[in-house]
């Protein structure tokens, strides 16, 4: 057992935590959301510059051959600072994608493209009226020529209008649940018949619906094989968990940091409101949740990249069912203790809340994952 | 014992729901219906309504214009109003300033303001808390000071919601600052038109504008707008906080957003299905609805009570305001990621745009955030079970 850090991974946190206690302030945060686009040029390539973009990649593809443990430090940090720039999307979805199952042509078109901060990228999956199941695809891709013709539409694309090119799932064979006959696809933003609409989200994140109408690609946009695409879209959502459970975890610990720093100084009868024990018990309620979420981050980091499916599914099921609902506990008892002001849009603690509600509504929200893991108990048990 | 309703008060339900077909506007039905956002115009027109009817204000007795109900008929009268789709109708004049005014105000102040409350013409707002005094009221420091015949107010008041369409507003001001801070806090009324006053919007966590920080630089207010005695504004006000009593729990509201909860399990889709398939949600639904059924008869014992509630009001707020809060996060967590986007634009009826998802994710996620405010507000609920402890279980 052990869980320290290497001295390069401290080293890459305590310099991006820097970076963004200078650079993403409150303020800027918000400009850059105002602008329209909830990611800022100077902040992604200071990330390209950082390294970040890169981490996970092999070092062939210029990458430095990171893992899941890696993608915590960063989302971690995020998480405390509220950053809405597509990371989730180009690097841990699309980026896991192709470094698990590009061709060795799309790994070196594609990795080097996003690790310098050119290139953006979003996972176009879930589809409207699925929820969180992901076998759920009615998008459809016919073979015909030499490729293939997409049809359909996405939900829930994260930072899908920022992206120059999409990765999109389709049904190659099967019917609407099956998880065979599923495949991958690159799909230029801007081909013929994409339409990509985007909308702000509550977080301050971008959110698309993405229509694809005869788009036409050719074979070499195939992704994986052909049909066997359910394992490497489960695999990437859990990685792309376990990296929101960690943001989740470095939300929680700066909503514990605000609502002890705010009881202290606002004062009620004649005295500090922390001084109240009621309201001690709360904060001690939430550092306790805030301290097992980021027990289950580190599970949940320490199984994404593992081929073991039914482990790491435990383990990231797991993680997303604690960390959704500490979240939610942390979230509610910050906004509460600041009362008015929590409820306010210049109050920090508000901000963190709102991420903090809808972390648990992507991916699956707890009762999701309650149920993956008490099926899997009785598909033990059984 | 017995849990039915008496013939009369079903007579009376089935007059007011009646009523309400043929009244309510079908555009005020539909903002409501569909959580739409609020107007001032859909408040005051509404008021004017009920106002031609005679129950304007349910809660007043008949020698002020109203219907002289007891409280089991409000209680159904706000039931029917809110399943019907009607806006809630604004507390700040008809249920707080007014009975202050009828119980401690003069025959001058009750013929000049009761009337434009009952018929809507006057927007009323609230002016108590002041950013240092929230939880603690009572060291709130606005000042008025007597100059001749009129008080001269200075200071700040905050959180006053919907100030921006206030014609005249209550406050509290410090008149006496050498007694206990309760001794010292008058009741004023003032008119917001008044030169030195400036209302500033505090935009919400939902991106709304609900609440209003309100200035005071020597605004002068004609003494003849004290209610009662001055230094005595403290006991009116606790009079008020006692006099509310059905409003507390919001029975009305909560089980028309259960009937409208029901509706979206049933319409969201969860993996191509209704959602209310899903044994999670279903259980959670069902877990709500019952805690809805025992707060309705909480109240009902409270109302039906002989002896004054008291204290124990405290358990309606708190699990009033807990009831909502869950049933507006199961409508979040009903439409899934579809929540996520946010489209202020939505919530207007013209808007022609696109969605996510169905119209149920519209509201969803600013509809939970906002009604984080109601654990906060109107005596937070951590006051109200310092209440409870205290004055109810004598600790
Ligand atoms: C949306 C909204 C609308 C409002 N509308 C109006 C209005 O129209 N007019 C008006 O006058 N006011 C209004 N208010 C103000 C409201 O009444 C206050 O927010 C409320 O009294 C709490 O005060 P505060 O916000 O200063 O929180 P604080 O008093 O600072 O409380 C912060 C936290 O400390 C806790 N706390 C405080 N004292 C104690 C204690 N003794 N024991 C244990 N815990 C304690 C509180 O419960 C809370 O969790 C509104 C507030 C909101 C949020």
């Amino acid at each position: 057992m052990n869980f320290d850090l290497t001295g390069e991974q401290r080293m890459l946190q305590d310099s991006l935590r820097r970076f963004l206690a200078n650079e993403y302030t409150f303020d800027k945060r918000r400009e850059y959301i105002n602008s329209g686009k909830s990611t800022d040029d100077g902040i992604w390539s200071a990330f390209a510059e950082m390294g970040l973009l890169a981490y996970t990649f092999p070092e062939e593809n210029d990458g430095l051959g990171g893992n899941a443990i890696d993608t915590m430090l960063v989302m971690e940090s995020f998480g405390r600072a509220l950053v809405t720039e597509p990371y989730l999307a180009t690097v841990v979805l699309a980026g896991g994608l192709i470094r698990d199952n590009g061709s060795d042509a799309q790994k070196a078109a594609i990795l080097p493209a996003i690790a310098s901060g050119e290139k953006r990228m979003a996972f176009a999956h879930y589809e409207q009226g699925a929820r969180y199941n992901l076998s759920y695809v009615n998008t459809s891709a016919k073979s015909e020529g030499n490729g293939y013709v997409l049809n359909g539409s996405k939900a829930a694309v994260i930072h899908g209008y920022q992206a120059h090119q999409l990765i999109a799932s389709a049904r190659t064979s099967g019917n609407t649940r099956d998880e065979n006959g599923l495949s991958l696809f690159l799909v230029d933003a801007g081909a013929d018949g994409v339409t990509i609409r985007d909308f702000p989200a509550h977080d301050g994140f971008r959110t698309a619906e993405v229509t694809l109408n005869n788009v036409k690609v050719g074979v070499d946009a195939l992704v994986g094989a052909a049909d066997q695409a359910f394992a490497a879209i489960e695999k990437v959502i859990d990685q792309g968990t376990a990296a929101l459970c960690a943001e989740a975890v470095g939300a929680m610990d700066a909503m514990v940091e605000a609502t002890v720093e705010y009881t202290q100084t606002r004062k009620q009868f004649g005295v500090p409101i922390a001084r109240f024990q009621v309201l001690q018990h709360r904060m001690a309620d939430m550092f306790i949740q805030a301290q097992q979420g980021r027990s289950m981050a580190i599970v949940a980091a320490a199984y994404a990249d593992s081929d073991d499916r039914e482990a790491r599914r435990e383990a990231i099921s797991q993680a997303k069912l604690l960390i959704g609902q500490g979240a939610r506990l942390v979230g509610q008892a910050g906004v509460q203790l600041h009362g008015g002001m929590g409820v306010t849009d210049e109050m920090w603690a508000s901000h963190l809340f709102k991420r903090l509600t809808l972390v648990n509504l992507l991916f699956g929200d707890s009762d999701y994952h309650l149920a993956k893991v008490s099926e899997a108990l009785l598909a033990k048990l059984a | 014992m017995d849990l039915n309703y008496t013939p009369e008060q079903e007579a009376f339900r089935q007059e007011v729901r009646h009523f309400l077909q043929d009244n309510l506007p079908a555009d005020i039905r539909e903002r409501m219906g569909k959580r739409l956002r609020h107007n001032k115009d859909m408040t005051v027109r509404w008021q004017q309504i009920l106002h031609k009817q005679g129950w304007g204000a349910s809660s007043w007795p008949v020698e002020f214009g109203g219907p002289g109900w007891d409280e089991v008929r409000q209680l159904i009268f706000e039931e029917e109003c809110a399943m019907a789709g009607a806006p809630r109708q604004l507390d700040f004049g008809l249920r707080m300033v007014a009975p202050v005014i009828m119980k401690f105000g003069s025959d001058e102040q009750k013929d000049r303001h009761l009337p434009g409350i009952l018929d809507g013409s006057v927007w009323w707002s609230q002016g108590y808390s002041e950013p240092g005094s929230g939880s603690d009221l009572a060291s709130l420091r606005t000042t008025a000071r007597r100059e001749g015949e009129y008080y001269i107010v200075n200071g700040q008041k905050t959180w006053t919601t919907l100030g921006q369409y206030g014609d005249w507003i209550f406050c509290l001001v410090r008149t006496n600052d050498e007694v206990k801070s309760q001794e010292g806090i008058s009741f004023l009324l003032i008119d917001m038109e008044t030169p030195g006053i400036d209302v500033r919007p505090i935009i919400m966590l939902d991106g709304e504008h609900e609440v209003n920080d309100v200035f005071f630089d020597n605004v002068k207010v004609p003494v003849e707008n004290l209610v009662g005695e001055e230094d005595k504004g403290w006991t009116y006000a606790k009079y008020l906080l006692g006099h509310e009593r059905t409003g507390l729990a919001n029975v009305g509201q909560w089980k028309t957003m259960m009937r409208r909860l029901k509706e979206i399990a049933r319409e969201e889709q969860d993996d191509g299905k209704p959602i209310i398939e899903n044994t999670r949600f279903r259980d959670r639904l069902a877990q709500l609805d019952t805690e809805l059924r025992a707060l309705e008869i909480t109240v009902l014992r409270v109302l039906t009570a002989s002896s004054d509630p008291g204290p124990e009001a405290s358990i309606l707020k708190i699990r009033g305001t807990e009831i909502g809060q869950q049933l507006f996060e199961l409508a979040m967590e009903a439409t899934g990621h579809n929540a996520i986007a946010h489209i202020p634009d939505a919530l207007e009826p013209d808007y022609d745009g696109p969605l996510v998802g169905s119209h149920n994710a519209v509201p969803a996620a600013g509809d939970y955030f906002n009604m984080r405010k109601l654990s906060i507000f109107g005596g937070s609920n951590e006051i109200q079970r310092n209440i409870i402890t205290k004055l109810v279980l004598g600790l």
